[in-house]
């Protein structure tokens, strides 16, 4: 097969439109990531995230996060216009490093929770949430 | 100050010392969070409250910033250890600068 030169800069285009497209949501997401972890890589396991399965309503999900030794969570929200959902801090009254939220998702996603543990390391843990109606108005 | 705010929280009125004790705190608040647009499609401005914390005897238990995609009437549940009788003071941080505070006393026995 042959490509004419219209065709090559038409396939050109549309695959640049693709890579486009998320590349500019995932980069706020990284972002998002990066400015808690400061780029320390991020290890899986270690931190419990329940969220349902299915959200009939995005405007509130009930989600909760636990995850032992760690100092702080940070939630993110891959699908959401703004990718910051909340920042939890414990203190040293905080019986176990867990809390539950209620949060809003724009649409079907991924959820991640980021703990960094008392010596410094990172762990995550993802959930993904299909909702049904999404929680942002429009 | 955002209208028709109005804090509730679930704490035991007694524990024993060291005790881990669960709180539920809800705050009424529309949590307006600037993406939605009104009839004439003009933005609605962003009015959320941006900071929960609990203190217990003035140490911290739990700090949590807060953003725009936590649901209307934020619902926060956690736990706290009691290691002693005292006072559990919340505070919800508006983003008009309005200091929400309320607080529970417990007691050991």
């Amino acid at each position: 097969m042959q490509f004419t030169r219209r065709d090559t800069l038409a396939l050109g285009l549309g695959a640049a439109a693709l890579a486009g497209m998320p590349s500019a949501v995932l980069a706020s997401v990284e972002d998002e990531i990066a400015d808690f972890t400061g780029g320390a890589e991020i290890a899986d396991g270690g931190v419990t995230l329940d969220a349902p399965e299915i959200a009939e309503n995005g405007n509130t999900v009930p989600i909760s996060v636990s995850a032992p030794g760690a100092v702080a969570i940070r939630i993110v929200a891959t699908g959401n216009p703004s990718p910051k959902v909340a920042t939890i801090n414990f203190g040293p009254l905080a019986a176990s490093p867990s809390a539950a939220l209620r949060i809003r998702l724009a649409k079907t996603q991924d959820i991640l929770a980021i703990a960094r543990m008392a010596d410094g390391s990172f762990r995550r843990a993802a959930a993904t949430v299909k909702v049904t109606i999404g929680g942002c108005g429009g | 100050m955002a209208s028709g705010v109005k804090p509730r929280i679930k704490v035991p009125s007694s524990a024993s010392a060291g005790e881990t004790i669960i709180i539920k705190t809800l705050i009424s608040h529309k949590m307006e969070s600037g993406q939605r647009k009104d009839k004439d499609g003009k933005p609605i401005p962003r009015s959320i409250i941006n900071r929960f914390t609990c203190e217990f005897n003035g140490q911290s238990v739990i700090d949590i910033t807060m953003e725009p995609a936590i649901s209307t009437n934020p619902y926060i549940q956690f736990e706290a250890t009691v290691p002693e009788a005292g006072e559990f003071v919340f505070k919800w941080f508006d983003d008009d600068g309005s200091v929400y505070e309320e607080s529970k006393t417990i007691s050991v026995g």
